[in-house]
């Protein structure tokens, strides 16, 4: 006995060619669509992971945008604004709050950074309440500074692999002309701490000529206490405003939706040419074997039969190319994220495409429902043909 | 054949095509029995209905008017139309078919291609049949091979043995040696006799090869929509409803 799944298979390999291309067809869109899916998820994680990461879940900053002060933020960047460090005293008083730490963010531009120079990352910080913050940095090498007023600094990982320090080195603040000694070198976090360099806040405020100011102050709630009215409080301080990480990420999040629309987009074009190219081969293929369909009504074939035998074949191709759009998707996740990062106005660390069991499924479902829609037309075609037409040689209509 | 059963009957069997606004009668008015076991020959000149008239006691049209009983089952009656669905039910209970062009499925194996129709429709027994027939019909040897690599006399008798696997009352075939040399043909219709003798089958055959249909019990002859029969010795035309 054969079975009607075994013809329908048997008949896509006549014509290798055309059923080959249409499958990679579908297989282009399936990439396209489950990277997409996977990327609005990692997306979402690999920030929740940056923010969390912070070490704080409140930020003071001298008033401007809130945009820039996002930005800066989880970047770095130019444009700073400073508020004196005595609103600290202010802070530390309230009830909600269980740790702070003022932050001094300079910017060094580095001739010696890239192919055209960068923008190197200073953080003054006081290693006692920053690290209180974080307690998740560790060393890779070396410690942190003791003296608030040494010239030494820790190095995040990635800076100091961009240097090519360890501890017990020099490195040169450029611009500035001022040397500091390597102390400690960070274990990687996937975070912007990665490219930081961490000096004294003292020495700091001293090299920029600030000695009182600082650009940031972290803040880390008590566990469980409500943001919002600490933030009421907050805003009666003068010149500052209170960027909450949860709204920097709404506002990411907002930010990025315009990308994902841009490429959602292509998705669904990606899945409509597919989707014709679907069509069309069926189609094709109904119509040159016109006569073959008609003798199959001859030997015994319902109108039904012939459907199910036209719409496996649909259903054939489309689980094929399905299969081999999640194989590619997986395989080249890597490369995604960085097509991605190149379209993205900011983009956190870590995989920003996530392809899980569940994604891989709900894609194979859609494409599998896309292609059996496809069939229905051209199933429902052959179905019609009446063998004597076919006999005829009437076909062709 | 002590006592004959009739299993086709026409009764003033009419088709009328349109074409345009022309109205071309194919079979006018045809009348004629087959007996159970009778191999008849139908010959005429092209476009003289032979192919129309096979078509309408194959179940593969439906008639403008006139009866067709099959099996003293009433199929067309007066204006009684019967859908895709029913007449594909009739087929494959009675009917198998064979064509010039054979009509294989060039993917499918010789055996594949033998019990494709079970596919769809399984008479109870039939499941046995088709390695009984590959061998009948000498080809059980290329059983595994594809039709591309098999001459065209093998692939008609795959065709025959395709028609034959669910059993059915009936054999029609329509020019079956029409492409085909003179030896091969002769050994087609040798086959078919040999089916006809030896199993009983009832087979109706197109041909607009004289000799070949010379081969039959009985020969009716088309010519214009009208038929008449034709004694297969003498070639001499005989009255209708011959029994």
């Amino acid at each position: 006995m054969i079975t009607k799944f075994q013809v329908a298979y048997k008949n896509l390999w006549r014509k290798k060619v055309r059923s080959i291309l249409t499958v990679i067809g579908i297989a282009l869109s399936a990439w396209v669509l489950i990277s997409l899916l996977g990327f609005n998820r990692g997306y979402e994680n690999s920030l929740n992971k940056d923010i969390d990461n912070m070490g704080f879940q409140l930020m003071i900053m001298a008033k401007g945008c809130p945009y820039e002060a996002a930005t800066l933020m989880l970047k770095g960047g130019t444009g700073l604004r400073y508020m004196d460090e005595s609103i600290m005293k202010k802070i530390t008083s309230e009830p909600e709050v269980d740790k702070i730490t003022p932050i001094l963010m300079s910017a060094v531009f580095d001739p010696n950074k890239g192919e055209s120079g960068g923008i190197a990352a200073y953080f003054g910080v006081e290693p006692a309440s920053f690290a209180a913050v974080k307690p998740f940095l560790k060393f890779k090498t070396g410690k942190w500074f003791t003296d608030l007023n040494a010239y030494e600094v820790v190095m995040g990982f990635e800076a100091a692999e961009l240097e090519q320090r360890e501890v017990g080195d020099m490195i040169l603040m450029p611009d500035k002309n001022v040397q500091f000694k390597v102390v400690g070198i960070l274990e990687r976090t996937g975070t912007q701490d990665d490219g930081t360099i961490f000096v004294p806040l003292k020495t700091l405020q001293k090299i920029f000529n600030r000695p009182t100011e600082i650009t940031t102050i972290g803040i880390k709630l008590k566990k469980g206490m409500d943001s919002t009215r600490l933030e009421d409080k907050l805003y009666q301080l003068p010149d500052v405003q209170i960027v909450s990480l949860e709204q920097v990420k709404q506002t990411i999040m907002k930010l990025i939706s315009t990308a994902k629309i841009m490429v959602l987009s292509i998705a669904i074009i990606a899945i409509l040419i597919a989707m014709v190219g679907v069509i069309n081969t069926i189609l094709t293929s109904v119509w040159e074997r016109f006569q073959e369909i008609g003798i199959l009504k001859t030997i015994g074939a319902m109108p039904r039969d012939i459907f199910l035998l036209i719409w496996m074949e649909t259903l054939i191709l489309c689980t094929m190319g399905g299969l081999l759009g999640v194989i590619l998707a997986l395989i080249l996740s890597r490369v995604t994220d960085i097509l991605i990062r190149r379209v993205l106005p900011y983009a956190p660390g870590g995989g920003l495409v996530v392809i899980d069991l569940k994604l891989v499924l709900v894609t194979m479902f859609g494409i599998i429902f896309i292609g059996l829609v496809s069939g229905i037309y051209p199933a429902w075609k052959a179905g019609r043909i009446r063998p004597l037409e076919a006999i005829r040689g009437e076909g062709g209509k | 054949m002590s006592e004959k059963t009739t299993v086709i009957e026409a009764i003033n069997l009419t088709k009328i095509y349109t074409r345009g606004i022309e109205e071309i009668i194919s079979v006018n008015n045809v009348s004629f029995k087959i007996d159970k076991g009778e191999f008849v020959s139908i010959i005429g000149p092209s476009g003289s209905g032979k192919t129309t008239l096979i078509n309408l006691l194959g179940c593969l049209d439906n008639p403008s008017s006139g009866e067709f009983r099959l099996g003293g089952r009433s199929i067309f009656g007066k204006a009684k139309r019967l859908s895709e669905g029913e007449l594909t039910k009739i087929r494959r209970e009675a009917f198998g078919y064979i064509f010039q062009n054979f009509y294989l499925i060039p993917t499918l194996t010789v055996l594949e291609n033998t019990v494709l129709p079970l596919t769809f429709y399984c008479k109870s027994g039939a499941e046995n049949e088709a390695p009984k027939l590959l061998k009948l019909l000498g080809i059980d040897n290329r059983k595994d091979h594809l039709p591309g690599q098999i001459s065209g006399g093998e692939m008609q008798r795959v065709a025959i043995a395709r028609a034959m696997v669910n059993m059915p009352e009936i054999l029609l075939a329509d020019e079956p040696t029409g492409n085909l040399d003179t030896k091969r043909s002769i050994e087609i219709i040798q086959v078919l006799q040999d089916l006809n003798k030896k199993e009983g089958l009832t087979i109706v055959m197109v041909t607009h090869n004289q000799e070949l249909a010379r081969c039959a019990d009985r020969i009716l002859e088309m010519r214009d929509g009208h038929i008449s029969n034709i004694d297969p010795l003498t070639g001499d035309a005989v009255p209708p409803f011959k029994s």
